[in-house]
């Protein structure tokens, strides 16, 4: 099957979700993005890979903190960026997708970095771009409705990497609210490419997809059972702004039943890392305890992200 | 030591024995040295030759390492192709000389890639560019101060030098065909 990631090379052409990607690109992308991380410590933080290219944050939803990254990322690697926050421009006078898009190659982008608040929407400006024979430009996918977070999938297998090395050992739990979570998504996809043998998924029914058998994965609605031995746990945010009528009593119960707090995480193994990809609901989601403890990786997790993004923009770009 | 002129170009067999050129570089470096000279090896062949200079002259400044891929000028046409290593530069780079450590320098390209990284560390205090061999045709305007042997002729085109570590750390300098 065709996959329109990758170019005929069988090279990352656009990163556009994890799940298919084969596993040496997976591992390519995390062994790139290690020396990336050294350029923080430098007195000059830049490379000079992107110099002369211009990239474009196409944010049709807000995030400031995976702009930022993405903009840093960018930054680092020399390359001139250009954020355009579409929610309150040209598609509120009625542009399409795809003429933006048009406009915006026609002042010579190379890059494009796009949130969407519709799943598929990365896919069809690659697509056009594809059609319209433009192979120079590249896109990433920042996070397209409830599909696919790709670099946030990559930056959490990076983290795992960093501080459990071998995959092939490991037992995994994704907590929380599954149904709404692309992270979730990409994060399944690229523990089971990497050959994580178990991978838990806990939460409550309203918020599992009902299909969640077929990701090869083992459901727990209670914390405590699915908690017991693992040795990563990836916290998800309760995704507040995308849920739609009452899949949950309260945020109290909630954290009751699935907050992360010391007491539950005490049944995980004794060095598991605790994963969230922000921002946190504290009090919700995860204990300010938790969140804080010696467990949580969660600024790592940050930092890593931007030479996870430097790695997987030099890539497009030397594709 | 030198290859004979009357060899042609595309069969200089016998190359000198790498570890034999590797102290004579030494030698040649000693007289210079400073008590803060620093030296910084370029990934791969460079940082195996910057560590058996590192022990032979008894440098006690920690050895640095580079590696080029993010700074190479055919990146745009040839992408990151090998898998890059972390650079590691372990001290000041304003506060002390530094020789700069390569195995082969060819049209100097590495060399103008490795200084560009060095200067994002900070403004060197002073570099040097010491190299096993120099297999000549430069595109650049690049000369090392040490340079342990010199190719007295152009190989042929397709060919390149290839240093390997063996097995106990023992160099060997061979001609490969691309």
């Amino acid at each position: 099957m065709h996959n329109p990631q990758l170019n005929k090379h069988g090279e990352l052409q656009h990163l556009l979700t994890l799940d298919g990607l084969p596993k040496a690109i997976l591992s390519q992308i995390l062994d790139i993005a290690a020396p990336f991380t050294e350029v923080a410590e430098r007195e000059v933080k830049k490379l000079p890979l992107l110099r002369g290219k211009s990239v474009f944050n196409l944010f049709f939803e807000n995030s400031t903190r995976t702009r930022t990254t993405f903009e840093i990322a960018a930054k680092r690697l020399s390359a001139d960026v250009i954020n355009l926050n579409v929610s309150t421009s040209s598609t509120a006078k009625g542009e399409t997708l795809l003429d933006t898009v048009d406009n915006l190659c026609a002042m010579q982008a190379d890059m494009f970095v796009v949130r969407h608040a519709s799943s598929g929407a990365p896919y069809l400006i690659a697509e056009h771009l594809q059609r319209t024979g433009r192979d120079h430009i590249h896109v990433v996918n920042a996070g397209d409705g409830r599909h696919a977070h790709p670099t946030q999938g990559l930056l959490d297998m990076y983290t795992i990497r960093h501080y459990k090395q071998d995959f092939t050992k490991l037992t995994v739990a994704v907590v929380g609210d599954v149904l709404h979570s692309r992270v979730a998504r990409s994060e399944i996809a690229a523990l089971t490419t990497l050959g994580v043998p178990e991978i838990r998924v806990i939460g409550p029914k309203t918020l599992l997809p009902t299909d969640i058998d077929r990701m090869g994965v083992h459901v727990f609605h209670d914390m405590r059972e699915g908690l017991k031995g693992v040795d990563v746990v990836m916290m998800l945010r309760l995704q507040n702004e995308r849920m739609n009528g009452a899949l949950l009593p309260s945020s109290q119960e909630y954290f009751k039943f699935y907050g992360l707090t010391q007491d539950k995480l005490a049944l995980a193994k004794p060095d598991a890392i605790v994963l969230h990809p922000g921002p946190m609901n504290r009090g919700v989601e995860i204990d300010s305890a938790v969140a804080d403890g010696g467990n949580a990786v969660i600024l790592p997790q940050v930092t890593f992200g931007i030479a996870v993004r430097m790695a997987v923009m030099s890539m497009l770009a030397g594709s | 030591m030198t290859v004979p002129s009357s060899v042609p170009a595309s069969l200089p067999t016998s190359l000198p024995d790498a570890n034999t050129l590797c102290e004579q570089l030494a030698a040649q470096i000693r007289p210079d040295l400073q008590p803060g000279t620093a030296l910084v090896g370029i990934h791969t062949g460079g940082v195996w030759l910057a560590e058996r200079l590192h022990a032979a002259l008894g440098i006690t400044v920690p050895l640095g390492s580079i590696d080029v891929a993010f700074y190479r000028d055919d990146f745009g046409s040839r992408g990151l192709h090998t898998r890059p290593q972390k650079s590691d530069i372990p001290f000041d780079v304003e506060a002390h000389p530094i020789i700069l450590v390569d195995d082969v320098l060819y049209t100097g390209r590495t060399t103008r890639a490795a200084l560009n990284e060095l200067f994002d560390y900070g403004r060197p205090l002073r570099v040097d560019l010491a190299v096993l061999i120099d297999r000549g045709e430069r595109e650049l305007p690049v000369a090392p101060r040490y340079c342990a042997h010199t190719l007295a002729a152009p190989l042929a085109a397709g060919q390149h030098l290839r240093l390997q570590k063996g097995e106990g750390g023992a160099l060997d300098l061979s001609i490969v065909a691309r």
